[in-house]
Formats: C-alpha cells, structure tokens, sequence
C-alpha cells in the first residue's frame, strides 16, 4: 500500500451527475470514467457503474456510485475529480439528496431530444438547495430529434437557470465529452477543508459487500481518516477502529488514508448497515470535531404492503431473506404480521413502489420464494375518540369506526410535465384522483402543473396511469406535503361470503362504491372457475357495496383418453396440481397468488 | 407400419422381434385381448396380422375367447380386407366414422363421405361379430338439435358400440389456427355441455349407456382391451410410437418406443427392441394413473384395489366433491356422478392427494 500522495485541495472537484429518469448519466459517467483511463477496454461495458443484476436488467441506476477519476487538464495539472453517479428515479430521491451533499458541483443532464423532466427540475433545486455550481449538459445530441438550442433556452425558461455555457454532447459517441471535464475542473469551485482541523467526515452511504462486510462511504470535511485510527459516529455513539481505508476507482482500491475534500470508504467490523445512519459524521474518537455536521432526514418508508410466503412453510427462510436484504438497504423495514386469510407474513414499508418492486422480485429471485402482496398502503393518522392516536400501516386493523374520532391521510405535491396535448388527461386523471391544481404553467408547448393529491390514490398505480393517458411523455415528481383529515373508510372483499383481509383498503367514502365495484370485477376475472358458483362482494361495514360471481365450472372433461395418452394425462394433472399450490386457499375458494394486486390494477378510461 | 412389399416383411420381422423382447419382460402370460390401432392397419396385409397373431400366441397364452380389434376407415378399399381378416382371427372392427354429414367430413379432412361409411359398416357387420364406429361431436357450427338428429341416425345404424368424442381443438393444428383466428365457431364450454347432457340421454334411452366417458355400449359388448386401460390393468405395446405399462418384477412400469417407424424399425434391428424409454413408475404416478383412468368408467373405481396399490384419496377434497354431488361412494367403490363426470378434470385434481 502506497502511503497517499496528498493532493492540494485546488486540485479537487467533486461532483454529482443528476438528470431525469434515461437521460444518460451514467453513459455519461461511463465516458468520463473511459476517457480518464478508470477502466481498461476489456472491463469497460455500458453503464458500468450500475452493477445490480436488477439495475442491469432493468437498465436503471438504483444505487448511487462514487468514482474517483485522474484528468489531466489542459492546463498541465493533474486533477482528482469524484463523481457521483445518482439514479433518476423519485423513489430513490433520497440517493441523489444525500449524494448531493457530498459534493460542490453537479452535472446537470437533460436529454437534448426530450427536455426538462420532472425529476430534472426536482434535482436541479436539490442542487441548488445545496449551494451547487451546476454545469448544464444537453446529451444526446447524436440522435436525429435532438434539439439543443430549444432544450438550452427551455432550461432558462423553465429551471430559470443560466445555460449559456451548457455543452452539447453525446454521451454515446463521446462527443464533447473533453469539454464536460475541462469544465468540470474550470467552472467548479474545489473543496474548502481544514487539514489540520480535528476528523470531520459525512457519512455518505454505507452498504454491505459480501467480502468487506459494511462499507461506508464518506466525504471528508476536516482533518485526515486513516487505517487502524479509532473513530466515532457521532449521531450513533458508536465508536470503531478503522480496519480498512480506500477509494472506487471505480473498482476498490486501497490508500489507507483520505484527506480533506476526499471522498472515500473505510471499512470497521460493522455488522449491519443499520449501525450506521446515513448524515452521521464522522470523526476522531479522542479528538473529536467541535460540532456535528448538520446531516439530513433519514429515508422513511412511505408505501406499505404484506409480504406472505405462498407455502406457508417458507415463513422464516422469508424472514431470514428480509434480514439479509435489510443488511444493505436500512430504508426498507418489516415487522412480522398476521392475516386471518394469509397466515403469517411481514409488514413491509418502501420508499414508493418501485423500491417495493424491486425489493419483492429480489426475495422471489435470489431466496427463491413464492410470495403473496398485498394491496398497498400508506401510513394514516386516526385520532381515537379516547384521544389516543394511532398510526395505522395496515388496513385490516382499522379499529372499530365508532371509536374513531377522525382520520388522516398523507397528501403530496406533485409536480407534472406533460406537452400540451395530453395536458387534459392528465389534469383529469388528477382530479378523479382527488387531486387539487395548484399551479399550471407553460414553457413553450409543455405544460408544468402542480397538484396536491392524497398519497393512497397515487400510491399503487398513479405512475402507470400517468404514463399511459400521456402516451408515455409526461414526467412526474413528488414530496409529502403533510397529513389532512378526510372521510376515509375501509372497504373490506368477501370472497364466497368470506372476508379476504388480505384484500381490504382504506379508501374514500365517495370512491368506495367504484373502487368496490371495479375491484369485484377485476377478481371475477381473475379467480378461475371453481366447481361451485362464487360470489364475490365489496363491503362497507356490514354493508354490501359492488358483487359478482363468478359461474361454476360447467365443462371440464378430456374426450379421448386411452393407454397411450395416460401418460401426458398424469403430467398434465401433476401441472394442475402444482398450479393449485400457487394458489391461497379461502374456504373452499382458491385465489391465484398474483389476484392480490392485479385486483387493484383498475382500467380507468 | 409401411405397407407393402419387401418393406411390410421387414416391419414384420422388426414386430415379431419386439414381441419377442415383450415376451421375455412379461414372462408367461394370459392374452385377453388384441388391438390392432393407430395409423391405417387396416391396409395391413392379412397375412401380416395373420403372421403377428400367431407370434402373440406363440409367445403368450392367447385366451380362446380373445378380443382381438383392429381400427379402420370406413372406405371401400379398407373394407375390401374385411372378408380375410376376419379369417386371419380379427373379431372386432373399430371404424372410424366420424361425422354422418359430408361437410363435416370434409372439414375434419377425411377422405371418405357419408354414404361411402355406411356401406363400409354394412360389409364390416356382415364379417364381424363385433362392429363399433367412432363420431365426432361437439363440431363447427353443431348445435343440440343437428346433433340428436345425427346421433340418432347413427344409432339406427344397429351398432352396439359407439364412440362418441367431443371435438377438442388440439394446439398446433389447422383447427386451433382458425379458432384462434375466431373463424371457427365451436361451441363454447356451455353448449358443449348441453351436447354432452344430450349424447347421455339419447344413447341411455337406445340402452347404449356410457360406459366410460366417451365410450357407449349394450351391455357385454363393451371394448374389453380398452377397458383394461381405463382399470390399469397390464398392457404390451408394440411397434413405433407404442406405450404400454407392464408389471415387471413386481413393479409398474411404463414403456415407451420411438415414434418414428424407420428409426423404430432400425432399433429394433440393431437391438431387439424399438423402446426409447423404460422405467418404473413411482408409487404417486402409478396412484395418480389409476385415479385419472378407473374414475372415466361409470363403475368407478374399487378403493380395496386403490389401497392395495398402496394409494390414498385427499380426504378433504373427497368431502368436498361428495357434499357437492360430484362422487358417490358405494359398496366401496368410487364413482363420479353424473353432474361430476362433465367435469371430471376438475374432480380429479381434488381427488389426487
Ligand atoms: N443516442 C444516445 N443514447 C444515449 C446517450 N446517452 C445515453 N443514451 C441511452 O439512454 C438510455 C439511458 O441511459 P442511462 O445512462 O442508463 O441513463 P440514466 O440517466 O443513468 O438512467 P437512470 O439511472 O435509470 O436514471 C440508454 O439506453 C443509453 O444507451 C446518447 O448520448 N445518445
Ligand atoms: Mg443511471
């Protein structure tokens, strides 16, 4: 291990890359990275810093990544420039937040074929928000519908940010790739820091590597972190001798030793990521920094749902599955529950429902279990008439109406950019969404609109709809507002008389009787045929809102079946049988695992 | 089989020799009953069936009252063998009629017409003893009234068996095509029903009951080698793409050959034996088999014999399907009802444990 070679701090520069969902940062990180000879040619491949299984196959950046870089600039000097690269999607705002906070300067990305996007503009105030130098880079200029000049006027129209000096470039051909990193080093600031000061780091990130154990990485504010020195987390009070001190190359390399204005990891014989908090800082154990840094709010998880193992018997492999899942992503918690039709599962709160996606395919895909989820929740306040409160996660343990006093809901801003076109069916899938307009504005043929809207009607399938009313070009943005009482009641689903819990929602008084209705539909389409007819009904209390049934099997029976068929016959029947075993069973009804949530799927038109 | 020639002596020798491989499995047995099926061996030379018959029983003990079927086509140059095969030892003739109505003939792709089958019945029943004809159902465009008045011509035919299947729109066929494409206009779940409700009630009222799902006979005059699968009883099979399940050393086995005639024909030459596939059944397949076959017959299945074979019966799927009238228990039979046997699929699965 070479001892570190200090660099000066004016040799420093550390940025974010932050743009919309696709909009290339990583292709971009990937050129610069390239260019400054990160990776050789044989270890290079597209978005290389997205290195999930899930991000790869997805082609999206879930996880942040920090690369430390080389770059001789045109002025002679060799400069050590980090690079941030941030996921676009608002689920993960919460990565770019704290990414953002270890830096000076962002990179602002915006595709030069599709503009500003909604979670463009939510960065972008991020940034700014943190006192950064953000330099505009319109990407993709290679491709035929790009249109720099309009999309670099578009920034100043809509953001209100100076872009004259925005360069053009294409992140998949490299070019004008050279003038992002002669800009990187000549149009933003480096890095202020105290040397001699006490160790003051910020706790970046932290994750969990099969070989290291935890990984936390952090940007150092003051003073030196070096191996074998004992630090503290101050937040935490926790202290840990420094086992391992290194920085992403972007593959790990080991200095021992980061100065100020670095970003780096240190490795402690920390058990779990939730050992450590995210915003702690870091700092020498006996000589510690006069104040903390300010840090910033914890992610907390917004969405809820029930995960159950389809075989019952995998409850705890499931358990143990979560526990090692939460060992490298504390923004995801669980706590055991119990349902009446499901048996015993977790409670499970995400970031939004992408996270909830992702984490749910990561249980079935790499532990290997069938799971049951089901509906969606988010968290409401209800104020008990004895004056209690209490936080509800879970729709099947609504308390008894009578004893409540009033409930609340979370409501959301959410911000839309939508082209004129499409501008009416957005606005009017917000208002059957219970939305309230706050704003509309226009930037040449794109309107922006701010809307207020419940967090539960956005909840499960707002995205997708947006998506779809807008043929896939308006941009979506949200942060929680708030808590606002509302007339909310729960709906409970009555499978062949019998309550499903699984099935119930909390839900607007006035949307019940559609949501009841649609939702009875969607179930009769997607409960098989039984041999007995099946009637299915929506409920408010005891009474009956929305019903359907479903009509018994009438014809079932092969024609031909003789010696040498019987063979296919029995596979048919043991794929018959291993079907029904996907299936939960409710008295004598079985549901297919996958009804829990394609039953909240409601076509709207 | 290839007819004809230097080619059919070759097939002939590949036959015997695979009975010979049977034979040695088996060791020495009962043969109760003969099926000459799949393909057209009905355009088999007489001699040719002559010369396996006296193989079978060569290697066997060929019962004196043996049923010994053999499937054709109703076309005149099918029937024109009819006389000798008879003589060669066939007692039994399957045809395979499948519609009364020309159009549907020709929909279904058959080469023969209406007119052209019932002569080729008339022949058959002046040589056979025992005559049955299969009809399709359940067709394009069939509704409950076209089929009664077909069915009940069929009947009128004199019969004393018959085999009546539902159209079953295989994947991967012309037919599926067209359905998919919703340029067939087969009857759906409900109509089938009513078709199949209809079949039971006219062939019980002509005292041709079923006897199996699809499968109507006067009493005694039902397939003896059929019902032998539908009550898993031993069979051998011989020749390409044949299955059978023999109990060998004790235990159930499944035996398949190749598919193919030439490479089934050159295995055998070059090993003895056309089987691509040889193993025991487990105790699970062997009970499914015999819940998926014994519960097509009306007699049921014997639940001493189920236990014997060391199988069970989900016994809360059994008191489900029984309060829902689906099976009846009897003397210690079981038996699917009528409202279950529409159904039968459906009632299986909850049967198998
Ligand atoms: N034609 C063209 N395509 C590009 C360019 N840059 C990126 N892309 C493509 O755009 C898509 C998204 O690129 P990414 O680099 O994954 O985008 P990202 O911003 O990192 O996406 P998230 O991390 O999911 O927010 C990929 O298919 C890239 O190949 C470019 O300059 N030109
Ligand atoms: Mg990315």
């Amino acid at each position: 291990m070479a001892e570190p070679k200090t660099v000066p701090l004016a040799l420093i520069r550390n940025f974010s890359i932050i743009a919309h969902i696709d909009h290339g940062k990583s292709t971009l990180a990937d050129r610069l990275i390239q260019t400054c000879g990160g990776l050789s040619a044989r270890e290079m491949r597209e978005q290389v810093l997205d290195s999930m299984e899930l991000e790869r196959e997805r082609g999206i950046t879930i996880k942040a990544q920090t690369v430390r870089l080389d770059y001789t600039a045109k002025d002679g000097q060799t400069y050590r420039l980090n690079l941030i690269d941030t996921p676009g999607h608002v689920d993960f705002a919460y990565e770019v937040n704290r990414s953002l906070a270890a830096c000076e300067g962002s990179l602002l990305v915006v595709d030069a074929s599709q503009g500003v996007e909604a979670q463009t503009l939510a960065n972008v105030y991020q940034a700014l928000d943190n006192d950064h130098e953000v330099i505009p880079v319109l990407n993709k200029v290679d491709l035929p519908a790009a249109e720099p000049e309009r999309i670099q006027q578009q920034i100043e129209d809509v953001i209100g940010l100076d872009a004259s000096g925005a360069l053009p470039i294409s992140a998949k051909t490299g070019e004008g790739v050279a003038d992002v990193l002669e800009a990187i080093v000549t149009r933003l600031p480096a890095p202020k820091g105290d040397e001699a000061a006490p160790l003051k780091a910020l706790l970046v990130d932290s994750w969990y590597d099969a070989y290291l154990g935890v990984i936390v990485l952090v940007r150092i504010i003051d003073g030196h972190l070096k191996k074998g020195q004992k630090v503290k987390l101050m937040a935490s009070g926790t202290s840990h001798l420094i086992e391992r001190v290194g920085v992403f190359r972007p593959k790990q390399e080991m200095t021992g030793h980061l100065g100020p204005g670095e970003i780096g990891f240190f490795t402690a014989a920390i058990k779990q990521v939730a050992d450590t908090r995210v915003g702690d800082t870091v700092t020498d154990d006996k000589a510690p920094c006069a104040a903390p840094l300010p840090g910033f709010k914890e992610a907390q998880p917004v969405v809820f749902c029930g995960l159950f193992p389809v075989d019952a018997a995998e409850f705890e492999d499931l358990r143990e599955a979560m526990a090692r899942l939460r060992l490298n992503d504390a923004s995801f918690s669980f706590e055991m529950e119990t349902s009446a039709a499901l048996g015993f599962g977790f409670r499970c709160g995400f970031l939004g429902l992408l996270h909830l996606e992702i984490i749910r395919e990561r249980l079935e895909r790499e532990f290997d279990i069938d799971l049951i989820t089901t509906a969606p929740s988010v968290i409401y306040k209800i104020h008990m008439t004895d004056g209690a409160e209490i936080e509800l996660h879970n729709p099947a343990d609504m308390p008894d109406p009578v004893k409540i006093e009033r409930i609340e809901e979370p409501w959301i801003e959410a911000t839309i950019l939508v082209p004129d076109e499409h501008l009416g069916a957005v606005l009017k899938l917000c208002e059957d969404r219970r939305g309230r307009q706050q704003t509309l504005t226009y930037a040449g043929t794109r309107a922006m609109v701010v809307y207020e809207l419940p967090l539960n009607e956005v909840v499960f399938d707002f995205y997708d709809r947006l998506k779809s009313v807008s043929r896939g070009y308006a941009s979506f943005d949200y942060h929680i507002v708030g808590y606002e009482p509302g007339p909310l009641v729960k709906m409970s689903l009555l499978v062949n008389a019998e309550p499903v819990d699984a099935l119930s929602i909390i839900v607007h008084r006035d949307r019940a009787e559609a949501r009841g209705r649609a939702m009875c539909e969607r179930l009769k389409d997607l409960i098989p045929r039984h041999l007995f007819k099946i009637p299915i009904q929506a409920a408010l209390g005891g009474k009956v809102i929305a019903r359907e049934t479903i009509a018994a099997l009438r014809k079932d029976v092969t024609a031909k079946c003789y010696g040498g068929d019987v063979t296919r016959k029995r596979k048919l029947l043991d794929k018959q049988k291993a079907g029904k075993k996907r299936m939960r069973q409710f008295g004598q009804v079985e549901i297919p695992q996958a009804a829990f949530i394609a039953a909240l799927k409601i076509e709207e038109n | 089989m290839r007819h004809g020639g230097i080619d059919e002596e070759r097939f002939l020798a590949a036959y015997r020799t695979e009975l010979d491989h049977m034979a040695a499995l088996t060791g020495p047995r009962k043969v109760a009953s003969v099926f000459f099926g799949g393909g057209t061996p009905s355009l088999m030379a007489p001699a040719t069936v002559a010369a396996i018959l006296d193989q079978i029983a060569t290697n066997w003990r060929l019962a004196g009252d043996a049923e010994i079927t053999l499937e054709a086509n109703p076309t005149s140059v099918e029937a024109a063998n009819f006389a000798q095969l008879r003589q060669v030892g066939v007692n039994r003739v399957s045809l395979g009629v499948q519609a009364l109505d020309d159009a549907a003939l020709k929909a279904l792709g058959r080469q023969h017409s209406a007119a052209e089958a019932k002569a080729a019945l008339g022949v058959a029943r002046d040589h056979f003893e025992r005559v049955s004809i299969d009809l399709i159902y359940a067709r394009p465009y069939q509704n409950v009234r076209r089929w009664q008045r077909e069915l009940e011509a069929a009947l009128e035919l004199g019969v004393d068996h018959l085999s009546l299947y539902q159209l079953t729109i295989e994947p991967n066929t012309p037919f599926a095509a067209l359905n998919a494409a919703g340029k067939l206009l087969v009857p759906d779940s409900e109509s089938a029903a009513e078709l199949f409700e209809a079949t039971q009630a006219i062939t019980e009222q002509a005292g041709l009951a079923a006897y199996e799902i699809s499968n109507h006979a006067r009493p005694g005059e039902e397939c003896r080698h059929n019902l032998l699968y539908w009550r898993s009883g031993d069979y051998a099979g011989v020749g390409p793409g044949a299955h059978a399940r023999l109990t060998i050393e004790g235990v159930r086995t499944h035996l398949a050959t190749l598919r193919p005639p030439e490479a089934w024909r050159d295995q055998v030459e070059a090993e003895g034996h056309g089987l691509e596939d040889q193993h025991a059944l487990a105790s699970s397949e062997h009970v499914s088999e015999f819940l998926l076959m014994g519960l097509r017959l009306a007699e049921g299945i014997d639940l001493q014999r189920l236990a014997a074979i060391g199988g069970e019966i989900d016994a809360e799927g059994l008191a489900m399907m029984r309060a829902q009238g689906m099976v009846e228990i009897d003397e210690g039979w079981l038996r699917v009802s009528d409202q279950g046997r529409l159904v039968l699929n459906a009632v299986i699965a909850e049967l198998v444990a």
